[in-house]
């Protein structure tokens, strides 16, 4: 066998025919335990598709798709409308597709910020608040794949990058494979493994900075994008909690952040800092 | 007790409402209404072909309901009308056609209104026995398929990329509604089937915290629309089916009133009427 047999998904030439049309064609990607694969392309590119194929959901018209039998999936679909008719409680919700026990559902809770949420109803959470539910009860299951459309959708820079660090976290805890698919051109996380750009086809792929280079990922969203093709490495000094407050590095929590004390190593932060200082000088 | 017709549709009655409750949850939840309608007007094209075969009634209107439903699925994937443009045609299609098979049949005599509005109070000891034992095989395997069937009726990818197998739980439930459009016809009749699926399960949304406890609420709201259904035919003398459905429309009204709103008011004029009185000390 050519590809390795631990693999949890792997598409060959896959391509799904609809109403006359190739929403995606000759797709090849694997998922491998503990990997981050991130999807990327414009809208209408057949990234949701694509995860669709990996997930089961769809098979493929042309080529194939084996998928590990056994593998337990923890899938983030993109849109998830609940109806006023349907009473449904976070806590409940954990356990939509199989047992979870208590201790996974709160543990899954914590990790995602939204224990406190457990007895709200569903239909009443903030898009924020109902993106992290959906991961929580994701990961309640101790998935061996993880497929996230979109995760971020919703959610402030912050959020973002807050999401995409636990993200990070839950795949280095669970080992798990992860499937992400982003519509953020600009902000593919420094753990991204490989990145697949996807435009009808597999338009490039590899690790992010060979994508962010290479000269069909410029042609599909110019050079603008490319430059702006930030991975993101950065550590924090505080962190934002639920209620509002902030644990600062040292483990004290205030209500404010006091911005002007923080040590963010992040670039463009300092860049920000020293245009406002200038603009001051000047 | 069984000697006496009304007991005979208390026990016939519960029995349907036991069953209607938790499925018409589904119903609401996935806004099945019309196809709710749809299954229980054509059960009366089964009681045309009942009579013309000679054959039972409520397995010739479980066989009419789940070939309407199949055809239903081949029509909506080959989509050429709208879903509810179907649904309408399928339903009013098959009503009609039954009407006409019946008035051909001049040699039978029928009490149309008895399959249209239904007659519970000719329920036989017969009848008892298909709707309980019929309604525990219904609640039975409801119980077995929830996980799969709920999870679909939140997010059918999501059920079926976590392994839940939703198109076998689509179908499964299909049948189930077939299942207890038979069953129930003779208690409500077949224009007010859905009435009896889907107010109680409406009624009971409002205090449910949960989607298991919601079903059990709307089995209850059944029952009491049952029961004072019932105890108001008597009383008042009218159509037994269509006094079941007024209850339970009763309990629907009572639910969506402002509960805490109006208790406010009562305790704020109590507290005033106390001021005046001690004003008038």
């Amino acid at each position: 066998m050519l590809q390795k047999s631990d693999s949890l998904v792997t598409l060959k030439n896959a391509g799904i025919y609809r109403s006359g049309k190739w929403l995606v064609r000759g797709v090849a990607m694997t998922v491998e335990s503990g990997e981050i694969v991130t999807l990327i392309g414009p809208n209408g590119s057949g990234k949701s598709t694509t995860a669709k194929i990996a997930l089961g959901v769809l098979n493929p018209d042309e080529g194939t798709a084996i998928r590990r039998p056994t593998m337990r999936i923890g899938y983030v679909p993109q849109k998830l409308a609940i109806d006023w008719t349907l009473p449904l409680t976070v806590s409940r919700f954990m356990s939509l597709t199989g047992d979870v026990s208590r201790k996974q559902a709160d543990d899954a809770m914590a990790e995602t910020q939204t224990l406190h949420l457990s007895k709200a109803e569903v239909r009443t959470l903030s898009g924020g608040e109902f993106q992290r539910v959906l991961l929580a009860r994701a990961i309640a299951r101790r998935p061996d794949l993880l497929v996230l459309d979109e995760p971020v959708q919703g959610v402030d820079f912050n959020g973002e990058i807050a999401l995409y660090e636990l993200i990070k976290k839950i795949r280095d805890e669970l080992q798990c494979g992860v499937l992400l698919i982003s519509h953020d051109l600009h902000v593919v996380m420094a753990a991204t493994d490989r990145v697949i750009c996807l435009n009808g086809h597999v338009c490039c792929s590899g690790t992010p900075r060979t994508v962010a280079s290479s000269a069909e990922y410029k042609a599909l969203f110019g050079a603008r994008a490319s430059s702006g093709l930030a991975i993101y490495e950065h550590s924090h000094d505080h962190e934002h909690l639920p209620d509002g407050r902030i644990r600062h590095g040292d483990g004290t929590i205030t209500d404010h952040c006091n911005h002007d004390e923080e040590n963010h190593s992040d670039d463009s932060h300092n860049q920000m800092k020293n245009k406002a200082g200038n603009a001051n000088v000047g | 007790m069984l000697d006496d017709f009304f007991s005979r549709a208390l026990i016939a009655g519960i029995g349907v409402a036991l069953i209607a409750g938790p499925l018409g949850c589904f119903i609401v939840w996935r806004r099945l209404a019309y196809f709710g309608d749809t299954l229980s007007h054509a059960a009366l094209l089964g009681v045309a072909l009942a009579l013309l075969m000679e054959i039972n009634v409520t397995l010739a209107v479980f066989v009419v309901c789940v070939c309407v439903s199949m055809v239903l699925l081949v029509l909506q994937k080959r989509a050429t009308l709208s879903a509810d443009a179907l649904l309408g045609l399928l339903a009013h299609s098959s009503l009609a056609v039954g009407l006409v098979a019946l008035a051909f049949m001049t040699w039978v005599r029928v009490d149309l209104m008895g399959f249209l509005f239904g007659d519970i109070l000719a329920v036989t000891p017969t009848d008892i026995a298909i709707i309980w034992s019929g309604g525990i095989g219904v609640l039975i395997i409801l119980a077995m398929i929830w996980r799969p069937l709920f999870a679909a009726t939140v997010n059918v990818e999501l059920a079926q990329a976590e392994g839940m197998k939703p198109e076998r739980a689509n179908i499964i439930f299909m049948l189930l509604m077939a299942a207890v459009i038979a069953i129930s016809m003779k208690i409500v009749g077949v224009l007010l089937i859905t009435a009896l699926l889907i107010i109680p399960a409406a009624a009971a949304r409002r205090f449910a915290t949960g989607p298991e406890q919601m079903a059990m609420l709307a089995a209850i709201v059944g029952v009491v629309a049952v029961f004072g259904g019932l105890f108001g035919s008597l009383e008042w003398d009218t159509p037994a089916g269509p006094s079941i459905v007024v209850a339970a429309l009763g309990v629907f009204i009572v639910s969506v009133l402002p509960m805490p709103a109006i208790l406010k008011k009562k305790q704020h004029q109590n507290t005033r009427k106390t001021q005046q009185s001690r004003g008038l000390e």
